[in-house]
């Protein structure tokens, strides 16, 4: 009787032997392997690289078999690994400036050099289900043309030559790693770039379109949105010269923002910010929005107490894997503090009794 | 699991959580942050403690792991499994015969010996954080030893309901100086936060770490004339008849019908196994 409240040993691998079971779904139904996830599930294992801050589409793909396609509890996985990794040294910057662009878009210029690229979008999909997938997927090629030789300019980089967009001030100096280092606020804007770049799409979603509904309203235009591969350098000591150990594919979205100056600025553009791994221009976007907004303070405007605004709100709610541990846990036995706030309960109603029987008695 | 290193973590990251251990023993009762990492089980669900376990084991140490006084509910048995598997380390239920123990919501019944470490999981270390949300204040509130809000709180308690309302997680002065929250134990355990271990504190999502020496100074904020009370269930134990101890609560039938136990297995255990 007693013992049946405690858990044990037993029931937590006869869980884990049916949550395997599970996952497997029907036997009769063939194993997704990893090269099906990855090639065909692609925008999933962005996100896991994304969230889980590790460019490795084969493992965010077992992550996401192992989670039965749950994201968070992939990203989760990777993270988990992630940590356990020796680092060997940190590359240089990316040259997005360099990118090879799949998709490369502006809502600000109708056309600049580079030209706008369309790639392999939804945007302007009718949202019909295409039933004839459900027996069977051939798709003829696509079109193809040559790809463009030369480097693609950045859209800002045409307002910056008029001095009409803020120039960002440029530094040399290693910025702190949010994954070796606590959190302390406040926080420097490569740190906050680095929480958001790993913060949970759907929240930094949620808090950019906030400030889309006038928390914090600070109309963006999307200067620009690219996708596409870039080379990852590092310098090797014993070499003396950087070396590409490889490329990434990133999502990286500039916006273009009003300001109107302040005592110390003219009146110029701003701009807001986003970098994520993959294909993932929602995140990409949204981040570039949530950073415009938490720079309120670097240029002088005012706190108009919106959540977007609050650096120590957003950065500490943004982490989707801190979230679900915390919120998942009340989940565990509290027996102990529970019993302690019911022994308190009946011990204030006891009291609350006498005093109304005192009451009464004296009337 | 060979293919991690002992205790899970790398030496560097163990170096430094050592380092926060030390400087949170150094200066009892301050929250020392440091860079937690990600652990292969979720965070809140005793990340800190296990990180802090992972720096203190060495190969000789012999492990408990409770949660609610209990050597045998699901969360410890999985984090003995896991120090099982990656630090190869003996593990015990017996008290008397660890070296190391974590713990979750109890301090053990039995009194610990200065040859103990007793490791808490915490899940908000922030004395203050119900009364001000914002890190940035509560930081300069301990710094400036502003605790009058807290004081402002157990009053207003006092006021509407006759009695301080708080059950588990009771703020502590430590050493005369920082105000600590002693994690989610229940009161009753307050008066043993004074003892011959070391105690170290573990908070894995919110990157902090305290400390509080043995034989430290340790007070239960209270008021002259509502002195702090450390409560129990108003019952001995239904299996060893123990009146000494905290209680478990067990729903035994629909018509109402409860028994009560000790939430320490271990003590239970003990005192059946004597008389028997």
């Amino acid at each position: 009787m007693y013992v049946a409240v405690k858990g044990g040993e037993r029931a937590i691998e006869n869980a884990h032997a049916w949550l395997a079971e599970e996952r497997r779904g029907d036997t009769s139904v063939d194993e997704l392997s990893l090269a099906q996830i990855r090639e065909q599930l692609s925008l999933a294992v962005n996100r896991v690289m994304a969230e889980g801050s590790l460019y490795d589409p084969d493992l965010a793909a077992l992550a996401i078999k192992q989670a039965r396609g749950d994201l968070i509890e992939a990203i989760f996985l990777i993270r988990a690994y992630r940590t356990t990794l020796p680092r060997f040294g940190a590359s240089g910057a990316v040259d997005t400036g360099a990118m090879g662009c799949d998709r490369r878009i502006s809502a600000t210029f109708k056309d600049a050099p580079g030209g706008q690229v369309l790639g392999p979008t939804f945007d302007y999909t009718h949202r019909l289900l295409d039933f004839k997938l459900a027996a069977e997927g051939a798709v003829p090629p696509a079109p193809s043309a040559p790809p463009r030789r030369e480097p693609t300019p950045h859209i800002t980089e045409f307002l910056g030559q008029e001095g009409l967009i803020q120039r960002e001030p440029e530094s040399d100096a290693a910025p702190r790693d949010l994954t070796r280092e606590p959190l302390e606020f406040p926080a420097d804007r490569a740190l906050r770039l680095q929480s958001l770049a790993r913060g949970d799409e759907g929240f930094v979603l949620g808090m950019a379109y906030s400030t889309q509904r006038g928390y914090a309203r600070n109309h963006a235009f999307v200067g620009e949105l690219r996708i596409g591969r870039v080379m990852v350098e590092m310098e090797v000591p014993e070499l003396g010269f950087a070396i590409e150990i490889g490329e990434v594919e990133l999502t990286e979205c500039e916006t273009v923002n009003q300001f109107k100056g302040s005592k110390t600025e003219p009146p110029q553009f701003t701009r807001g910010y986003g970098l994520v791994f993959g294909q993932s221009e929602r995140k990409a976007i949204s981040m570039a929005l949530v950073d415009r907004a938490l720079r309120w303070k670097e240029l002088g405007e005012d706190n108009l107490g919106a959540p977007a605004q609050d650096e120590e709100f957003v950065l500490s709610h943004c982490d989707n894997i801190q979230a679900t541990g915390f919120l998942e846990h009340i989940k565990l036995p509290h027996y102990v503090d529970f019993q302690s706030e019911l022994e308190l309960v009946r011990k204030l109603r006891r009291e609350a009794e006498e005093r109304i029987a005192h009451r009464e008695a004296a009337e | 699991m060979s293919d991690y290193n002992f205790a899970y973590l790398d030496e560097q990251t163990k170096r430094m959580i050592r380092r926060a251990i030390l400087k949170g023993l150094a200066v009892p009762g301050y929250q020392v942050p440091f860079a937690s990492r990600e652990m292969p089980m979720p965070y809140g669900w005793g990340t800190g403690g296990v990180q802090v376990s992972a720096a203190t084991l060495t190969p000789e140490d012999r492990l408990k792991v409770i949660d609610q006084g209990a050597d045998d509910t699901t969360n410890a048995v999985s984090i003995r499994k896991f120090f099982e598997r990656t630090a190869g380390v003996a593990t015990t239920e017996a008290t008397q015969e660890a070296t190391v123990i974590q713990t979750r919501h109890r301090i053990p019944e039995a009194e610990l010996t200065e040859d103990q470490i007793l490791v808490y999981q915490v899940p908000i270390p922030e004395p203050l954080r119900f009364l001000e949300p914002r890190e940035t204040e509560t930081r300069k509130m301990h710094s400036l030893q502003e605790y009058g809000l807290m004081h402002v709180k157990l009053y207003e308690d006092i006021s509407q309901h006759g009695a301080i309302s708080t059950a588990y997680a009771y703020p502590v002065r430590v050493a005369d100086r920082y105000v600590m929250d002693p994690s989610p134990i229940p009161k009753f355990d307050n008066p043993k936060l004074e003892m011959a271990a070391v105690q170290l504190f573990g908070a894995g999502r919110e990157q902090r770490i305290y400390a509080v020496p043995p034989y430290t100074r340790v007070v239960s904020l209270d008021f002259e004339d509502y002195p702090f009370e450390a409560t129990k269930a108003d019952h001995a134990c239904d299996l060893c008849g123990a009146g000494d101890s905290y209680l478990d609560e067990v729903i035994m039938d629909d018509a109402g019908g409860r028994m009560f136990v000790c939430s320490d297995t271990d003590y239970c255990r003990t005192r059946r196994e004597a008389t028997a």
